[in-house]
């Protein structure tokens, strides 16, 4: 499917929107959950300028999957960091050991289902960790009711990931017309969701 | 008012016919490094009337020079699909008007230069003739090294807006103008590769027909990690704020994924991607060593 000029400008505000996001970083942070939240954001800059440029054959790449597991699990990793100072050593070595495991079962040539249930589980603790814990800080609050709209951008990023895990498993839940679609403004809408979300934490 | 209405219609069809003369993207992606010069010196007071006279002194330069190329480099136009309808090679503009039109848009340029600060105009002036001089009339249809040249002849841009910006030569200015030297490789081999059997038909050596594309990638690939690491020196040296630090640092991962993809697994899409998004790169560099 080729890229519109919509589907461009769709993207261009995301890169817009992760190239804010890296340079005013979050308030407060330290450096290591800012160095993963620059990572995440950075990585969505990065894939929203290759779509850009490239369109989107490029989801097509095997690298894509292995990359696109790059952000939930900084971003988690950035708010279990400063929300959860109880689970920071053992988050950061799931974090490693995860993006490891993917990282080999997408590189060797296996034919079970090992490489999805790895990338389900990986992804599956990264996403629900951005979708609730926002959204229970702030119910409870210990964040402002702001801070939830990370949680409804975790929610979104995990709704793009899924439909894409899927489209690359070969079991689609939408035709891949449909994801493509819908792709670049569900980008704009999770990443105009942690932005404003960081910015009224 | 029937001869001003001619006259004018007259200026607009000669505009149309000149502006692919001085091929505005290349002029206007050379004239922002040479503004980024000038605003990287942070100059305590920065007067609107020094800003402008340096963007219309550089635009007058950079475009005098790279209509005087085109003009030299006619016949190899003429026998590349890629630039055959272009005014010169098509016969739209006549060489001696071409000719013309360059060397006084040139001596405007550089006289201009000379007039607001000798140094700066010597800097300048170094561009145009490491440009025309040593890289179109002498080098270019020799060897393919000739880019190595025509990379120096673009830093100076850069290099003289943070000379006219600061009064004297520094070592941040010649850094910047070492990522511009890196970054050209990035730019200019990726498009010999695309356009590879047109610059063969035109008998102009390049680096794929030289030493093949592997080669050529890999040379890409490492000049993009250079360019990318100066300009972080050159931001970090300037006091660039920390936020635009990682921000530069997150479009040089870009760019360097993709020259390590070029080199890994080329193809046609990727190596232009990789053109592309090196020139959206350079003008980002830019606009943050501004800020």
């Amino acid at each position: 499917m080729k890229i519109t000029p919509i589907d461009r400008i769709l993207l261009l505000a995301t890169v817009l929107l992760a190239a804010w996001q890296v340079a005013v970083g979050v308030n407060g942070a330290e450096a290591l959950p800012m160095i993963a939240y620059t990572i995440a954001f950075g990585v969505l800059l990065v894939a929203g300028l290759l779509l850009i440029i490239l369109g989107f054959d490029v989801l097509d790449n095997p690298i894509v999957v292995i990359v696109s597991t790059v952000i939930p699990l900084s971003l988690s990793l950035g708010l279990v960091w400063e929300h959860l100072a109880a689970y920071r050593t053992v988050y950061l070595v799931f974090v490693i050991i995860g993006f490891l495991v993917i990282l080999l079962t997408r590189l060797l040539p296996l034919r079970n289902k090992l490489p999805v249930m790895v990338l389900a589980f990986v992804h599956g603790i990264a996403g629900l960790t951005i979708f609730l814990l926002p959204i229970v800080w702030s119910l409870t609050g210990r964040a402002t009711h702001g801070f939830a709209l990370v949680g409804i951008g975790g929610a979104l990023i995990g709704v793009g990931g899924i439909l894409l895990a899927l489209l690359k498993a070969g079991k689609p839940l939408l035709s891949r017309l449909t994801i493509l679609k819908v792709l670049p403004i569900l980008l704009l809408l999770m990443t105009a969701a942690f932005v404003a979300g960081f910015a009224l934490a | 008012m029937h001869n001003l209405q001619s006259a004018i219609r007259n200026l607009q069809s000669k505009i149309r016919l000149y502006w692919p003369l001085i091929k505005s993207l290349q002029t206007g992606l050379l004239l922002s490094t040479g503004l980024s010069g000038y605003m990287s010196a942070r100059c305590p007071v920065m007067h609107w009337y020094d800003f402008l006279g340096l963007a219309v002194s550089l635009f007058l330069a950079i475009a005098g020079s790279t209509i005087i190329n085109m003009w030299y480099d006619r016949d190899i136009d003429a026998s590349m699909k890629r630039t055959c309808n272009r005014p010169l090679a098509s016969g739209q503009v006549s060489p001696a008007e071409a000719l013309r039109l360059g060397l006084v848009l040139l001596v405007l340029g550089v006289g201009m230069a000379v007039v607001m600060s000798p140094l700066y105009g010597l800097v300048v002036f170094a561009g145009l003739f490491l440009d025309v001089v040593i890289y179109t009339l002498w080098l270019k249809r020799r060897t393919c090294w000739s880019i190595v040249w025509g990379g120096i002849s673009g830093g100076m841009p850069i290099l003289a807006g943070r000379v006219f910006g600061l009064g004297h030569v520094d070592g941040i200015g010649i850094l910047l103008a070492l990522a511009v030297l890196f970054w050209i490789p990035t730019h200019i081999l990726t498009f010999s590769m695309r356009y590879h059997e047109d610059y063969q038909a035109a008998k102009i050596p390049t680096f794929p027909s030289i030493y093949g594309f592997l080669a050529t990638r890999t040379t890409i690939a490492i000049s993009s990690v250079l360019a990318a690491l100066s300009i972080a020196i050159a931001g970090v040296l300037i006091g660039m704020e920390w936020g635009f630090v990682r921000l530069l640092a997150v479009l040089s991962a870009g760019l360097l994924l993709l020259a390590v993809a070029s080199v890994f697994r080329p193809t046609e899409r990727v190596n232009f991607g990789l053109f592309k998004y090196a020139s959206f790169y350079m003008l980002s560099a830019m606009i943050l060593l501004s800020i």
